[in-house]
């Protein structure tokens, strides 16, 4: 007891208590630096170079247009260029020598034959190469009013239009029963949770292309927990949920998904990775045409919402489609796109939990398991039917 | 760089022929035919080619120096026998073989080569100095290994199994801070080569530890037509001296230890004798080139001169030529031979050559003749 009132007396003021781990710190930081005990192993470190290509661009028939980062800990100088195994004059600014997390852009005179992939090699000074791998070479878009145009009509073709095709679904199942209109909402469980692995798995995909230092896959997994976190905080807000807010969730976390299908299709399109275009966004409107059903199943249990309802619902889901396939045309990046990715894989958790919720109270109100044989099929017919979709798309 | 800027400049030859008359008839009759503005060289390099500047400096050997440089030791006489000696060092060291892009090598220098004489010490350099001798000769190579490696010095000629340079035989490997001495006759005359054949033999050959070895004919050994041959190959002939002699190792490095070359070259620097560094040529000057193949990794290597044909002397150990009016050759590793050609009433201007699997030459063996 005595110690207790004794102590605050012998003690420092809380800021310099605060700080003190801090000055410590910065002490052993600077010894650290000054005696470097680590010279000891000195010559068993080569330089850690890592250089990655962000993107290749052919702005005009021949020239090429490189974006290069340094993402290794060391800096990177860039000696010389390849294309196609033989060396080619170019430009590099700002400089030839990146250091860490430095950008610079390479610029070659370069005839480059559309349609045709064209192997491209940066060598360091330490003669380390690092690939730039194109596989079909394809003149890069521009912004403009064409550009913009067709970009976005690739977005509403893959995202507008088969979510709003799948919501006419509605007046047909306002007239099931309850007990099917369960396992239809059980069927919006199961395309979600495919949904669900679907995206964190491109995203991790295209973290595992951005460079170490972003952690790619670890800014995959907190992107989904943040998101999931964010729309189960603004969920609990208000109490119970309502069949209209849950159709937004739905219709918000399928409308992330559908950001990051844009982006990956407008990467796609730009890279010339998606030589067979128009069988793709065929494909990506049969499989996404289930979404539209996913976020008119809670809106069937009270009486119709009105008309702009829908239409915003779809606008939600759908739009975000738009503004990816613009941005990925235009200006890819894997680290954005695994990011939104992410993003979309959490709300679509948390739309699961809703939707999961729904269905439990149903029950609990009439007395039944909600896990019952129907429901269940329902889960597995709504994963097979994106799955089997999805043959359309990969 | 060359073929869009060589078919230029052969257009733009064409051109300034058929609107002038030719120089035979009208040399003293009209002005000459401006020919600069018809073979001076645009720049153009079509964009092939490597950005920046080798800093020869800083590698303290030139490949235009190598080209010509043929390191003939120290000549002495025992018992009425020429007797030729050189000390040769292994070292380690690093190098510029593109502009900017360094190779970690190893390497031979000699006190008697050219960059060693120019600058007062041993000069480790890739390819190691062109040993020059005369057939008959004693050799003595008193070899001192400064690497932080074994090395050996295999030499392809004709000895006893105690002086071929390879482990487990006679010295074996020559382990760092060791010494030996390689002894034996100067035979057969040819152009050979001489390189590490320490183990693991694909890396020490890789990381630069070759060279040229040549023995000249013994003229009095021949008669006739033969005779004259060997005159003109043997360097202690006032014939001889009257040819333009060079010589090429075609090399390649592998930066990266993948298996496969970044980098292809003759003697060692990508582009080492592009357009903006060609090597001259006077017309009426007979050339003879020794070129020797050491490139790793590639089963073949091979020359190509364009507009123009030569005589070819596989392995150099023939004093008739082995092909007759080609313009390509293929080497396999350690192949060598000797091309002799001539530019005599050729147009003035810049005439390419260069290994004919293209990869090879984009990747920077290929050069210029700049005939004068």
């Amino acid at each position: 007891m005595d110690t207790t009132t004794t102590l605050p007396k012998r003690t420092l003021p809380p800021w310099l208590l605060a700080l003190l781990p801090l000055l410590l710190l910065a002490l052993l930081v600077a010894g650290f630096l000054a005696l470097d005990p680590l010279r000891f192993f000195q010559g068993a470190f080569p330089p850690l170079e890592e250089l990655s290509v962000q993107r290749v661009l052919f702005p005009e028939p021949g020239r090429i247009r490189l974006e290069v980062l340094n993402g290794g800990p060391d800096p990177v100088t860039i000696a010389q260029v390849t294309v196609d195994d033989a060396y080619w004059l170019h430009t590099i600014s700002p400089d030839n020598t990146l250091g860490r997390l430095e950008t610079a852009t390479i610029d070659l005179a370069y005839p480059w034959v559309a349609g045709e992939p064209l192997p491209i090699n940066l060598i360091t000074a330490t003669g380390v190469t690092f690939p730039a791998e194109v596989e079909v070479a394809v003149r890069s878009a521009t912004v403009d009013g064409g550009t913009l145009l067709a970009y976005g009509l690739l977005g509403i073709y893959v995202g507008v239009i088969p979510v709003a095709l799948g919501m006419l679904w509605y007046p047909f199942m306002r007239r099931v029963d309850r007990k099917w209109l369960n396992a239809i909402l059980a069927l919006t469980v199961g395309l979600l949770v495919f949904l669900f692995v679907d995206t964190l798995l491109e995203a991790l995909e295209l973290a595992a292309e951005t460079p170490g230092v972003f952690q790619g896959v670890p800014v995959v997994i907190f992107g989904a927990l943040l998101s999931l976190g964010i729309l189960l905080a603004v969920g609990r807000r208000a109490g119970e949920q309502t069949p209209r807010r849950v159709a937004a969730l739905i219709a918000l976390g399928i409308g992330l998904h559908n950001f990051g299908e844009g982006l990956a299709i407008g990467a796609a399109f730009a890279t010339g990775a998606a030589a067979l275009g128009s069988f793709l966004v065929v494909g990506f409107t049969l499989h996404n045409i289930t979404e539209g059903v996913g976020i008119v199943a809670p809106l069937t249990r009270r009486e119709r919402p009105p008309l702009r309802v829908f239409i915003l619902l779809a606008l939600l889901a759908g739009a975000p489609a738009i503004l990816g396939t613009w941005i990925g045309g235009l200006a890819f990046s894997p680290f954005l796109a695994a990011f939104f990715l992410s993003l979309g894989a959490g709300a679509i958790l948390q739309v699961i939990w809703e939707v999961g919720k729904l269905l439990l109270r149903d029950a609990q109100r009439e007395g039944r398991p909600a896990l019952t044989w129907l429901n269940f099929g329902g889960a597995v017919v709504g994963v097979l039917v994106m799955y089997l979709t999805a043959f359309l798309v990969k | 760089m060359g073929l869009a800027g060589l078919a230029g400049g052969l257009g733009l030859r064409g051109l300034a022929r058929a609107e002038t008359p030719t120089p035979e008839h009208s040399r003293h009759a009209t002005p000459t035919p401006d020919v600069t503005a018809a073979t001076t060289h645009t720049g153009d390099h079509g964009g092939m080619g490597t950005v920046g500047q080798v800093d020869h400096a800083a590698n303290q050997f030139d490949p235009h120096e190598i080209l010509t440089d043929f390191d003939t030791g120290v000549l002495t006489e025992e018992d009425g026998r020429p007797v030729r000696t050189w000390e040769m060092y292994a070292v380690d060291r690093e190098f510029e073989i593109a502009p900017g892009v360094h190779f970690p090598g190893w390497v031979y220098g000699t006190p008697t080569s050219a960059a060693s004489r120019r600058l007062g010490h041993v000069v480790g350099q890739c390819p190691g100095p062109t040993l020059r001798c005369v057939e008959g000769e004693r050799l003595r190579i008193h070899f001192i290994n400064a690497s932080s490696h074994p090395h050996t010095i295999h030499f392809h000629g004709i000895h006893s199994a105690v002086m071929d340079g390879i482990p487990g035989v006679g010295p074996g490997m020559i382990p760092p801070g060791g010494r030996f001495t390689y002894e034996f006759d100067a035979k057969p005359f040819g152009c050979h080569l001489y390189h590490c054949h320490a183990v693991p033999l694909k890396r020490h050959i890789h990381k630069g530890l070759y060279g040229a070895f040549i023995i000249d004919p013994d003229p009095a050994r021949y008669s006739g037509e033969e005779a004259a041959a060997a005159r003109s190959r043997n360097h202690t002939t006032a014939e001889s001296q009257a040819v333009n002699e060079m010589v090429m190792v075609l090399n390649g490095f592998d930066t990266n230890f993948d298996g496969e070359n970044e980098v292809y070259a003759a003697n060692t620097v990508a582009f080492a004798y592009d357009m903006a560094h060609p090597i001259p040529i006077a017309r009426d000057q007979p050339q003879r080139l020794y070129l020797v193949n050491v490139t790793e990794f590639d089963p073949i290597n091979s020359i190509h001169l364009h507009a123009n044909f030569f005589d070819y002397y596989d392995h150099g150990t023939t004093l008739r030529p082995t092909h007759k009016t080609v313009d390509t050759i293929m080497q396999c590793q350690a192949q060598r031979g000797i091309l002799e050609f001539s530019f005599a009433g050729f147009e003035p201007g810049l005439y390419m050559f260069h290994a004919h699997q293209t990869e090879l030459a984009e990747l920077g063996w290929m050069g210029f003749f700049d005939v004068r």
